[in-house]
């Protein structure tokens, strides 16, 4: 095998000349989603490679932007994991586009192809980064190159989403990221990312490093944590693929894993606890929790119910960084898994649900079960993995999370969580039971949704309980992450 | 850099700083007789590519050799005249002549649509004068010269300003504005240098650092910079001695728009941080309480106010000319943080905001071509009709707004980090919101030009219609610049580190 600068390079290089070949072959619709497809695997088949390789740390510069300032990525565990769920996902979501764009009969598809290669390329960047620098310049890539995608309608309501989600997403980045970054990078004369924690190795006071902390934290909208969280709502004007790949995975995702990289690697766990500020924004993060599922009730529309979920559900890899002990920000690096491969599944489940009956809201799905059984199984298995059931992979990020808000000494904590579950109880469950319960209101389907809407989520949601018996390695490969103090490790 | 510093032989290489100067006023009597506009261009290209290549040569001299004096006529300063130049002068010459090369190429096909065809000639030279006197202030190293380069700049500023007439008569009033405040700019400053030469007894610009130096300062010295600051600050378009500005870049040719935006103005705050920092020490008290009180209060006062102005523009260059005055605002912050990390970051933003508005106003220039757009509301559609000017345009917008992979990424870069060097926390809170102000006003353009419909004529279908390419290269290179020398920031960062370093650095 060749180098692992080479891999790191092609986990840019492999989406990047996706999007090309996508852009020359746009009149050819065949070839060109063959083109999105062999990328999509490609880059799956290099991020395995990588996460084999991870445990040593090897580093590519990209670019020398100026004396002190690099563009760079390094490999280490948690990114490694992240690319390989946004990777892995990114197979099935190909198909699931394919199936759906073309059922749906979506214009400009080209354009839809190639802006999702460069935002998988973009995530890409965000996961692999090895310093701040290189983790805004992504992420900011990632702001830009999903926001045609949001607007792809183009309608009115688009255009509206589209403001929002831009306005938010860049009027935070650049007002609040920006400065942490530069901060950082002033304090400690470098923002490269450190295990043990760069600010925590340079002794940074902690009143100082708390207000950093809330600036990184609210600074990355992306992340969704009340009250900047109004954009992904509105995002949900997109494709369904869309919000299923980037709303659920890629871009939230990059989101809180930001959080989480920085607070491990910038901040480092104990200098996390040590902040004044650190406990306040575990509440935040608990009482967006909460509010985001009360909040997810009262949508009867499909898709805007799981886009408050996924606000509610991203702000336990939130809690998990501000509860700092190794166990929670355990939990908080499963969540990133185990809540993209639940939340994929039901938002692709409404998709499918769209693009066979053209219905949105939750109380006309009445009996649909009948007709898409396996669909509808799938969107129940993908559920009960959001709400913690075991045999579901969801469960276990709930279980740490708990114990490590107890080993914490935030106890407290254990109510948030458990009042969560029983919410999404509430508000995810009503669907199945209506489905397979209540009688159909119509003779029957219109038309049967082609296969490639349906086979996706079925694969994630038997990925989802895959995904439960996998802890084992995944825990040995995720936990001496968190277990690298400012005393004892350092680079 | 070495290739060009070795390019021309020894006797020629030796007279280039005041070729520089003397080959455009040359060219600029040349260019009045010629029969029609494009021979008159074809003067103005050959002498901009001239000037071009000479101030590369002039770069790389002063970065190898630090100081390079010229004895104007063989009378050695400080009697005689002096050209001198350092790393400081000779980054504003190399910026002023490769962005006058590529805005003299993209005036052709502007320049032949604004300006009815009896006048293009004269147009090219009258361009040629402010040319050289723009160079010439940036040179000379002799103070008298400065305003009388400065006043050769600005009167033919004027006339070229005035010459949008032919598509707009409210060029005339905006061109007679300006006339009415430069003038009383250039006597403000004049008599600054009068007091300056009755206090030292030379013009001589490195000479009167070094009497003043011996001497000490007393009120005429004192009221001389007050003078000086206030005259050249009013050329500058420094906060709130702007007022000229907005109408001058609103109805003046879209080509001088474009130039005067990337070079007038920045060639002024050169001369500026020449008499600040050469000519009166940075050190020196009242000089110091400048800098803060006058420069980096109002710079935040500029940047907030004229932001905020630009937000409620209706008139596209209107709008972009209140961004400038904001823009403008971030140079003097930087500026008046009075270390060397601030005037460094200052002059990168210097350079890269020619870069980003050298881009904006010849995007706008070739959809005001095609499609007479001249409000905000105009650019609608334009991201389907004309998509490589406006993908220009958007990449010079998000550098101004400082999006990572632009330069304008740099700037904010350096001038935060130059805050928080100087603990100035509300620098760099301000930064930060003049920045957003600047997302609220660049975006609401950005979005009209892509998510806006193409305006529906009645009768006639409106096709894609690329600009010029004469146009369109110049534009795209300019808008490309703004993402190399993000890639490659080291070579702005030390030239404008060598720039900082020249006047600060002993």
């Amino acid at each position: 095998m060749w180098s692992p600068e080479v891999s790191l390079a092609l986990t840019l290089v492999i989406p990047g000349l996706g999007g090309v070949f996508v852009a020359l072959l746009g009149n050819k619709p065949n070839l060109r989603e063959a083109a999105t497809l062999v990328s999509a695997v490609l880059l799956a088949l290099n991020v395995a490679h990588l996460i084999e390789i991870a445990p040593s740390t090897p580093t590519l510069v990209l670019a020398n932007v100026a004396p002190g300032l690099e563009l760079a990525f390094t490999l280490e565990p948690l990114g490694a994991v992240f690319a390989a769920v946004a990777s892995g996902l990114w197979i099935v979501n190909s198909l699931y586009s394919i199936g759906y764009m073309r059922g749906n009969k979506e214009i400009k598809q080209t354009r839809f192809y190639v802006c999702f290669c460069i935002a998988i390329a973009s995530a890409m960047g965000v996961a692999l980064s090895g310093n701040l620098l290189t983790m805004f310049v992504f992420y900011e890539i990632l702001t830009l190159s999903t926001y045609p995608l949001v607007t792809h309608k183009g309608d009115e309501k688009a255009k509206r989403g589209g403001m929002i989600y831009l306005s938010i997403l860049m009027g935070t980045s650049i007002g609040l990221l920006l400065p942490a970054v530069i901060i950082t990078h002033f304090l400690a004369g470098g923002t490269d990312f450190v295990a043990g924690g760069l600010l925590a190795l340079n002794d940074v006071q902690p009143m100082l490093a708390g207000i950093l902390l809330v600036m990184f934290t609210f600074g990355i909208g992306k992340a969704a944590l009340m009250p900047v969280h109004p954009w992904l709502p509105n995002a949900m004007v997109a494709p369904t693929p869309v919000s299923a790949l980037l709303h659920a995975v890629a871009v939230v995702k990059a989101g809180v894993f930001s959080i989480l990289k920085i607070g491990t690697y910038i901040f480092g766990p104990e200098l996390i606890a040590a902040t004044p500020t650190s406990d306040a924004l575990a509440w935040i993060a608990a009482i967006s929790i909460v509010l985001a599922s009360v909040v997810a009730i009262t949508k009867d529309n499909l898709k805007a119910r799981l886009a408050f979920s996924t606000v509610s559900q991203l702000s336990y890899v939130t809690l998990g960084v501000m509860l700092a002990s190794p166990l929670a920000m355990l939990g908080g690096a499963l969540q990133i898994i185990m809540h993209a491969w639940g939340k994929i599944t039901l938002f692709m489940s409404a998709g499918a649900i769209y693009t066979a009956t053209k219905k949105t809201e939750i109380s006309q799905m009445r009996g649909l079960g009948k007709y898409m059984p396996w669909l509808f199984i799938a969107y129940t298995v993908g559920a009960l993995s959001i709400i913690g059931l075991p045999p579901m992979g969801g469960s276990w990020p709930k279980l740490f999370l708990m114990q490590g808000a107890f080993e914490a000494g935030h106890a407290i904590m254990i109510v948030a969580l458990v009042a969560s579950s029983i919410l999404n109880v509430a508000y995810l469950l009503p669907l199945s039971a209506r489905a397979f319960f209540s009688p159909a209101d119509e003779a029957g389907l219109k038309k049967q949704p082609p296969a490639l809407v349906i086979i996706p989520p079925v694969i994630t949601a038997a990925g989802v309980i895959v995904l439960f018996f996998l802890i084992g390695p995944m825990r040995d490969y995720l936990e001496p992450v968190f277990m690298t103090t400012a005393n004892t490790g350092g680079s | 850099m070495d290739i060009f510093a070795n390019l021309l032989p020894a006797e020629l290489a030796h007279h280039v700083p005041v070729l520089v100067v003397v080959i455009p006023l040359i060219a600029a009597a040349l260019a009045a007789i010629m029969p029609n506009g494009r021979a008159g261009w074809t003067v103005a290209i050959i002498t901009a590519s001239i000037v071009a290549l000479f101030s590369l040569v002039l770069l790389a001299q002063a970065l190898d050799l630090g100081v390079i004096s010229y004895a104007l006529g063989g009378w050695a300063p400080p009697i005689g005249i002096e050209y001198r130049v350092d790393a400081l002068n000779a980054v504003v010459l190399a910026l002023v002549g490769l962005v006058g090369l590529l805005c003299v190429i993209y005036s052709l096909p502007s320049v032949a649509d604004e300006i009815e065809e009896g006048k293009q000639a004269l147009f090219y030279s009258a361009f040629l004068v402010c040319f050289a006197g723009l160079l010439g202030v940036t040179i000379t190293g002799d103070a008298f010269n400065v305003f009388v380069f400065l006043e050769i700049s600005s009167i033919s500023t004027y006339t070229i300003i005035a010459m949008g007439a032919s598509k707009d008569r409210r060029a005339l009033t905006a061109a007679y504005n300006y006339l009415i405040l430069g003038t009383i700019g250039a006597t403000f400053f004049v008599i600054g240098v009068g007091f300056l030469y009755a206090a030292t007894g030379t013009l001589n610009m490195a000479d009167m650092a070094r009497i003043l130096q011996e001497n000490g300062h007393d009120r005429v010295t004192e009221a001389a910079f007050a003078f000086i600051v206030v005259g050249l600050g009013l050329k500058a378009a420094m906060f709130p001695l702007h007022v000229w500005l907005p109408n001058a870049y609103a109805f003046a040719p879209n080509f001088v728009t474009a130039f005067l935006a990337s070079t007038a103005t920045k060639v002024a705050f050169y001369a500026l941080i020449r008499f600040l920092f050469s000519v009166y020490h940075p050190d020196t008290a009242f000089v110091q309480m400048s800098f803060t009180w006058v420069f980096a209060v109002v710079g935040v006062i500029a940047m907030f106010v004229a932001s905020a102005q630009a937000i409620f523009q209706t008139d596209a260059r209107r709008l972009l000319a209140y961004s400038s005055v904001a823009q403008v605002g971030y140079m003097m912050l930087g500026l008046g943080m009075g270390t060397v990390l601030g005037l460094q970051a200052g002059i990168l933003h210097l350079i890269n905001h020619a870069l980003m508005k050298g881009a904006l106003f010849m995007a706008l220039g070739a959809f005001a071509l095609n499609f007479g757009v001249r409000q905000v509301a105009d650019l609608a559609g334009l991201g389907r009709t004309m998509p490589a000017s406006a993908m220009a345009f958007t990449i010079a917008g998000l550098s101004l707004v400082g999006v990572p992979l632009t330069v304008g990424f740099d700037s904010k870069w350096y001038l935060i980090l130059a805050a928080l060097e100087r603990d100035w926390w509300w620098a760099v809170a301000a930064l930060i919101l003049s920045s957003l102000m600047a997302l609220i006003y660049i975006g609401r353009m950005i979005m009209v030009v892509w998510m806006e419909p193409v305006p529906a004529h009645p009768g006639a279908e409106v096709k894609p219609r690329h600009a010029p390419y004469m146009m369109l290269i110049p534009t795209g290179i300019i808008a490309f610049a703004n993402i190399y020398f993000f890639f490659d920031a080291s070579l702005l960062v030390s030239l404008s580190g060598a720039a900082a370093q020249a006047v600060m650095g002993g």
